[in-house]
């Protein structure tokens, strides 16, 4: 159960910054209360768009700021401890230890995830209950497959934050590849605004990249808009995209450590 | 750096500053273009992550005629000048957001040693073009905006003026509000509901809100003085809240406000630094 062992480990590292923690849920749920007054002005003016309803919209809004944190959507989380181990090179220690390298920081970065998701994402949707009118999930299913399709986004987001930091091997700085990385996942996340406003070829493309699964899919299921075999289809599109990425992983690991001397080796 | 030590007595202290700040960011640009690539994508980044916030703004009115009673193109006048406003504000003092890992790492303690002003060292420190970013597409937004306005003198007069207080109001919510840093080291995210959430709200008409909270982005964060109330004046449109016409002209007065009552608490915050290691 190392994995575990690495994931608590994680967890309580996390957990030591409690005045961060509460300037985040504060933070959070600002941004929540003014994303909710736009939305609700534009659902005022078109009260169907997008197959939404203006609880839908609002419940959307405090669904986003809660996974946020939790899928990490702005990159960071363990990934970013990775690429600064690259760039000094004491990655050649993670190299060579007898556990996955890939297993390891998913371990630890999902123990993170637990973390936020703890307080930075239960804490704003509280607030956001308690100041407007947010839907609950639809029922059980919708409930389980919410939680199943949580942690499907993080291990999504993760594969994406982690082949973002292995671009450290060559580039030795993530940081640009980082903001550009970023860039994509709030605008196809749907984060920004729900993929479901996403006119014509945008809103297929955007639907079909493996942003989709950090919240749009995992909102949709809460929101009761996929049920039924329409649920696990959405839950294997976000399976589908860890395959292909974790996959992604593995290859550039493999390239990583054939082609690159670690510095100071 | 050499340079400014020789004379630690400048005739004309203001441009001295300016002078120092300009060789320490030149510095920073520097080390930054020794990573190139890296460099390259932070700024192409930069200019996405804007770009795609008004794509945003662009799909959000496929679905709709006016948000709250504005028209694209006003939307995009207050988009754009709050944008450049915050552009600027961020390009100058981006660094001042990470107070507090200065004052864990007591790099502070080294830069009181120096003989330049704490807070020109603070914001010069790590500058970075990249939020050139911004800028340049918040002035391809704000032009497109400005060609739908029927310009007059004083109009004209507005818009400079919005652009710059928009500039210096954010400049004195950044620096304000990142000195809760001095008090508490790991809040610093505490900051960022009031400016880069000032900011968002600069993004949209302000007659989505409720006249509480205009009255508070008026007030607390004043933010509503970035573009809201000159905009209305610039659009020839009545306040839908029905407050005061004199504050669509009062912006340059809430800039100084707000940037004298950041310089006095960031005064306040230094003097109640005491150093990690003491």
């Amino acid at each position: 159960m190392l994995y575990v062992a690495i994931a608590t480990r994680a967890f309580r590292r996390y957990s030591t910054y409690r005045a961060a923690t509460l300037a985040g849920i504060f933070t959070n749920s600002v941004f929540g209360v003014i994303y909710s007054f736009a939305y609700l002005a534009l659902w005022d003016a078109n009260p169907t768009a997008g197959g939404y309803d203006q609880v839908d919209a609002v419940t959307y809004v405090w669904l986003g700021q809660a996974l946020l944190m939790t899928i990490a959507l702005w990159g960071g989380g363990t990934t970013d401890d990775l690429a600064e181990r690259i760039r000094t090179g004491d990655v050649a220690i993670d190299l060579y230890r007898p556990v996955g390298l890939v297993g390891w920081y998913l371990a630890s970065d999902l123990g993170r995830a637990a973390y936020h998701f703890l307080t930075r994402g239960i804490g704003p949707t509280v607030i956001g209950f308690l100041l407007f009118d947010i839907r609950l999930p639809a029922g059980p299913a919708a409930a389980l497959g919410f939680a199943v399709s949580l942690v499907l986004a993080v291990v999504v987001s993760f594969a994406i934050r982690f082949l973002v930091a292995g671009t450290a091997f060559w580039l030795l700085d993530q940081s640009g590849v980082k903001v550009m990385s970023g860039a994509f996942a709030i605008f196809f996340s749907g984060m920004m605004l729900p993929l479901v406003l996403f006119p014509g070829w945008l809103g297929t493309l955007a639907n079909a990249l493996p942003w989709a699964s950090y919240v749009q899919v995992p909102a949709d299921i809460w929101l009761g808009k996929h049920t039924g075999s329409d649920l696990l289809a959405a839950l294997a599109f976000q399976v589908f995209w860890i395959v292909v990425l974790l996959g992604c992983c593995h290859a550039l690991l493999r390239a990583a450590t054939r082609k690159v001397v670690v510095q100071g080796g | 750096m050499a340079d400014v030590r020789t004379r630690p007595t400048a005739p004309v202290p203001a441009a001295g500053h300016l002078r120092t700040y300009g060789q320490i960011a030149w510095l920073w640009i520097r080390a930054a273009w020794q990573y190139p690539l890296s460099f390259v994508l932070l700024a192409v980044g930069n200019g996405m992550i804007t770009a795609l916030d008004f794509v945003g703004l662009w799909i959000m009115f496929a679905h709709l005629d006016d948000l709250a009673g504005f028209s694209l193109h006003e939307v995009a006048l207050l988009y754009g000048a709050g944008s450049l406003g915050l552009g600027i504000a961020d390009t100058a003092i981006g660094s001042v957001e990470r107070i507090g890992t200065y004052v864990r790492t007591g790099r502070l303690d080294q830069m009181m040693t120096k003989p330049v002003p704490l807070l020109v060292q603070v914001c010069a420190d790590q500058f970075t073009l990249r939020r050139l970013g911004r800028i340049t597409q918040a002035s391809v937004v704000f032009g497109w905006a400005c060609t739908y306005v029927e310009w007059t003198p004083l109009r004209v007069l507005v818009a400079v003026s919005m652009v710059l207080s928009g500039a210096a109001i954010f400049f004195g919510l950044f620096v304000g509000f990142s000195c809760i840093q001095f008090w508490t080291t790991d809040a610093s995210e505490f900051a960022n509901a009031f400016t880069y959430g000032g900011a968002t709200v600069t993004q949209y008409p302000l007659s989505i809100f409720t006249r509480e909270v205009v009255v508070a982005l008026t007030v607390v964060v004043p933010v509503a003085f970035a573009n809201w109330y000159p905009a209305l004046y610039i659009l020839g449109r009545e306040d839908p809240f029905g407050m005061p016409e004199w504050l669509q002209l009062a912006s340059p007065v809430a800039a100084v406000v707000t940037v004298g009552a950041a310089l006095l608490v960031w005064r306040g915050g230094v003097r109640h630094y005491t150093s990690t290691g003491s």
